[in-house]
């Protein structure tokens, strides 16, 4: 029997990595790639939870189907930001995208 | 050591190796490959869950739908298919710090919780019986019908609105 | 309709009638008239029946009609105006509606409506004669309409409101309002003629003059305020405790009571307004007016009302005198200055040249008898003469406008516009030109100088000199009967010189009667002169008397809370009477009576060297111009714009140059050395943590993404160590 902590730790982990890739990276669509990683964590912990929680209650899984609507959603719409920043300036590197700033 | 505890510690070095590989690699492509396989062991991993729909939509939304939808848009925005120059940017040690911080602090936080060792109990009706319940409770107006449909405008108005912010306005 | 409510309506007809005819009816001569003749006309209306419900009216003294309303709310009670008629006001209503009535009547005829608009007439100068050619081609002038006509209709209702609010108020603040009312009025009708500068210095001198007078009434008013906490008649003149209170109430200044100090500043009210000497210097010039402004004005109502007030004010004037005792300080005074003022300009009248300038002086006079009357405690003879007096001086006002229309008529046809139609050096004859004129002028000038029984002036000034010789004021009744004496003679002197005799200038040859709506208002106010007389006949009269009730001592007398005695006969007066009338009549006839054109004044020469000052009015006007308006002018045109730049403007330079000092010493002295040093230069420090800061905005978003992932960590760590 695999203990509820073996997966919190895991979701744990995958979010600090998301969560570095979203520091670290150069280009814009790498940024979204590690904010994938970080709802997928999110996700485990939820499904972890119902399924060592309450299964009776089936909140936990459709908190999950809503974190997938939502992440579907937010990809579209990112990366369709991202495209036409690329139009626009012809670089997807975030480094190069500085105005706002003084 | 039983089977899905085996199960459990293949898939999770599948998804922690995957997603390392996301992070670190040069070649874009290559981490959106790299992302769907991290994917996939998520997936495996709802199926030893016994959420097997959930398992189900992951593959179907997110590597077949959201993967994809990277691919095109790295394949979009390059005018090579390979980058130049470094894959991280100048701040990576304080950025690694900082995740490093972070699992930790989860890590102790919930150290402290005794809730940690707890073992999985039995699903009432058999573990089919969850999706009949999961549709009841995505459909039922005494549970969750709402957010569902409220998450259906949500993606309606995602798609008007990356249609609308990628369109060629001329 | 309620007596009362009567009463608050008498005043509004006239004032509507201004109003719709600034507002509306300026360009339609006939419209405005009309308007403005019917409200007073319904004035007169209301006056009468007021009077006649007063005479139906039981011991009116005692049940009169008033009728108030709370206005100024004052602490826990109210300031009430309103109205009241008791018998002095009633018989006031009667006078002022009827003269009132004519004057309006009378205005139409004098500014000629139904003339043609004139030749050359501008709005604001007399009109000057329209030229008319008939159908033979014959073109000769006549009189033109005035061009400012609805306009004086306007002023004169205006005016009438003013003075039927004074008639019917209950209180001395609407009698002051009204008051003001009609000096305003009087300012703006002196001036009407506003493009001559004479008129408008006229005006001016006016207002300026009686505001002298008015300064002080008002300070007599605050004073009589603070001590009753009451303005209202009732409360304070039919009052025994107040007046009580008042009279033994001592000032600090000359000695009066505090009854005797207000009497003595609410006088000086009156001799502003009523043109007493001292301040007797704008009726003459007020002159430049038309003839029915001085007739109202100048004549009837304005002046009259100065005398009104003196007879509401006579409680106080007299508290803590008896009948037949000494007279209190101010009465003293009162009678003084009336005595005075009446034989003062009786012996200008003497040397008059212009027709109205004689009858202005006669005013002054005349008003001089009935102060002096008061003066002396002869409350209902004065009263009497104030009634009679309106009547015969506005029938002799109106008289000479008619003459002077008479004479415009003969300038416009000889063409001689060198000719002053009003002097009387340029009349004669004009008896068998104007015989309703001639008529009516010798009844009001027979009225004026008390010719024995049948006219009323002699009755109303046979009672004041009775009055005065019986009581003891001998310097008072002689002063009178002297006066009395010059004006039978001038009187007679302007009748001889005007209308008998032969004429001579060419242009009294050719005057002509007025229309009737002059010589109606004449004839009907000559009706007036004559019988208002026999109302007030004395009951111990030898022959006469008792035969007519003395009704009028009767009823006025019921004003104050005691009624006045009835005097005994005495035949003094009655005889001094009839020689000053009789003799003063006949001597100007004698010496007048062969003039002829050209001659000098048969008067200069037994004058010799008073002569110039009577005729130059004892130059009191240049007096004034030398001590009063020059050290004005002095203070107004150098001492002031000298005190201004020099001590004021001064003074700011001053404060400037010390404010600068001490900037300048905290800034040099202290701010730069002491607290820059200490502080440093703040600028610098804060250029250069800004230049080193502001590269945490780098606009990358994973660096302020890096920023706050931290800094959510160090919260979380804080959160969790401290929860």
């Amino acid at each position: 029997m695999i203990p509820l902590s073996w997966y919190l730790y895991l979701s744990a982990l995958l979010f600090s990595i998301g969560l570095f890739g979203v520091l670290v990276r150069r280009n814009a669509i790498a940024i979204l790639l590690g904010v994938e990683l970080m709802l997928n964590a999110v996700n485990i912990n939820l499904v972890a939870f119902w399924r060592y929680g309450n299964t009776v209650s089936m909140a936990g899984q459709v908190f999950a189907i809503i974190v997938f609507a939502v992440a579907a959603a937010e990809v579209a719409v990112g990366l369709s930001l991202i495209y036409s920043v690329y139009r626009r300036n012809n670089t997807v590197i975030a480094d190069d995208l500085d105005l706002m700033k003084w | 050591m039983d089977a899905s505890q085996v199960i459990f510690i293949l898939s999770a070095a599948l998804i922690i190796a995957s997603a390392v590989m996301v992070v670190t690699t040069g070649n874009l492509i290559h981490a959106a490959l790299w992302l769907i396989a991290s994917l996939f062991g998520v997936a495996i991993l709802y199926a030893v869950l016994e959420a097997g729909f959930l398992a189900v939509v992951q593959v179907v939304v997110y590597i077949g739908a959201i993967a994809i939808m990277f691919i095109f848009a790295v394949m979009l925005t390059r005018k090579e298919m390979r980058d130049k120059g470094p894959q991280v940017n100048s701040s990576w040690p304080v950025a690694a710090v900082l995740g490093l911080l972070t699992f930790g602090g989860i890590w102790v936080i919930f150290s402290k919780w005794d809730g940690l060792g707890k073992l999985p109990a039995e699903i009432a009706g058999g573990s089919n019986a969850t999706l009949n319940q999961l549709g009841v409770a995505l459909t039922s107006p005494d549970a969750f019908v709402l957010p569902f449909e409220v998450a259906s405008v949500l993606l309606l108005a995602a798609l008007i609105g990356s249609v609308y912010i990628a369109m060629n306005k001329k | 309709m309620a007596t009362e409510t009567i009463i608050w309506l008498i005043p509004l007809p006239p004032l509507l009638a201004f109003f719709l005819i600034v507002l509306f009816t300026n360009r339609w001569k006939a419209l405005s008239h009309s308007i403005a003749v019917s409200a007073a006309g319904l004035s007169w209306l209301g006056s009468m029946i007021v009077f006649i419900r007063a005479l139906g009216t039981e011991e009116f003294g005692k049940h009169i009609f008033a009728s108030a309303i709370n206005w100024l709310p004052t602490g826990d009670t109210f300031l009430k105006v309103g109205v009241q008629i008791d018998p002095l006001s009633a018989v006031t209503l009667f006078f002022v509606g009827w003269t009132v009535l004519m004057i309006f009547i009378y205005s139409v005829g004098y500014h000629n409506f139904g003339q043609p608009a004139g030749d050359h007439d501008h709005p604001g100068l007399p009109p000057h004669g329209a030229t008319v050619t008939d159908e033979h081609g014959h073109s000769h002038a006549v009189l033109s309409v005035e061009p400012m006509y609805s306009r004086f209709f306007a002023f004169i209702g205006l005016f009438a409101f003013g003075m039927y609010t004074l008639v019917v108020s209950d209180n001395l603040l609407t009698l002051f309002v009204g008051w003001e009312i009609m000096g305003l009025c009087s300012y703006l009708l002196i001036g009407f003629w506003y493009a001559k500068p004479s008129a408008r210095n006229a005006a001016i001198k006016a207002f300026m003059t009686t505001r002298v007078g008015d300064v002080f009434m008002l300070l007599g008013l605050a004073f009589l305020y603070s001590a009753t906490g009451t303005l209202n008649y009732r409360e304070i003149f039919y009052n025994e405790e107040v007046l009580h209170v008042l009279s033994t109430t001592a000032t600090p200044i000359f000695g009066l009571t505090a009854a005797g100090l207000i009497g003595l500043l609410l006088f000086i009210g009156t001799i502003g307004k009523s043109a007493q000497w001292p301040l007797h210097i704008w009726l003459p010039d007020a002159m430049e007016g038309p003839t029915p402004v001085s007739a109202m004005i100048h004549a009837a109502t304005m002046v009259s009302a100065g005398v009104y007030m003196v007879i509401r004010i006579f409680p106080l004037l007299s508290a803590g005198w008896v009948e037949g005792g000494a007279l209190t300080p101010t009465m003293s005074f009162v009678a003084f200055i009336g005595a005075f003022t009446a034989i003062f300009a009786a012996t200008i009248a003497v040397a008059q040249n212009d027709i109205k300038k004689v009858l202005a002086y006669s005013t002054i006079s005349q008003l001089g008898f009935m102060i002096a009357a008061l003066g002396v405690g002869a409350y209902v003879a004065a009263v009497f003469h104030l009634v009679t007096h309106a009547f015969f001086k506005a029938l002799l006002f109106l008289g000479s406008g008619s003459v002077i229309h008479g004479m415009e008529h003969g300038v416009l046809h000889t063409g001689d516009h060198h000719v002053d139609p009003q002097d009387m050096w340029n009349m004669g004859g004009l008896r068998k030109k104007m015989p309703v004129t001639f008529w009516t002028f010798l009844i009001g000038g027979f009225a004026l100088s008390g010719f024995p029984l049948i006219t009323a002036g002699f009755w109303s000034k046979d009672e004041i000199l009775a009055d005065a010789f019986v009581n003891g004021h001998w310097v008072v009744f002689t002063t009178l009967a002297v006066a009395a004496l010059m004006t039978a003679f001038y009187t007679m002197r302007q009748i001889t010189l005007t209308f008998l005799g032969e004429p001579r200038t060419k242009e009294a040859e050719h005057a002509s009667e007025t229309p009737w709506t002059m010589t109606l208002p004449l004839v009907i106010l000559a009706v007036f002169a004559v019988g208002y007389g026999w109302v007030g006949i004395p009951e111990h009269f030898p022959g006469l008397g008792g035969l007519l009730p003395n009704w009028f001592h009767g009823f006025v007398g019921a004003t104050l809370l005691e009624e006045p005695g009835v005097l005994p006969f005495n035949w003094w007066p009655l005889v001094t009477s009839l020689v000053v009338a009789l003799g003063g009549l006949g001597l100007g006839w004698l010496v007048y009576k062969d003039v002829k054109a050209g001659q000098r004044d048969p008067l200069e020469n037994p004058l010799g060297a008073i002569y110039p000052f009577l005729k130059n009015k004892w130059y009191f006007d240049e007096f004034y111009a030398y001590f009063v308006v020059k050290p004005m002018n002095w203070v107004c045109e150098v001492f002031t714009p000298w005190m201004d730049r020099s001590v004021i403007d001064g003074i700011l330079h001053s404060v400037a140059r010390v404010a600068l000092f001490i900037g300048g010493f905290l800034r040099n002295r202290i701010d730069k050395p002491i607290i820059n040093e200490l502080i440093g230069d703040r600028t610098a420090d804060l250029f250069w943590n800004g230049q080193n800061i502001r590269f945490i905005q780098t606009g990358r978003i994973q660096s302020y993404l890096i920023g706050s992932v931290g800094v959510l960590i160090v919260i979380a760590a804080l959160l969790y160590y401290f929860m």
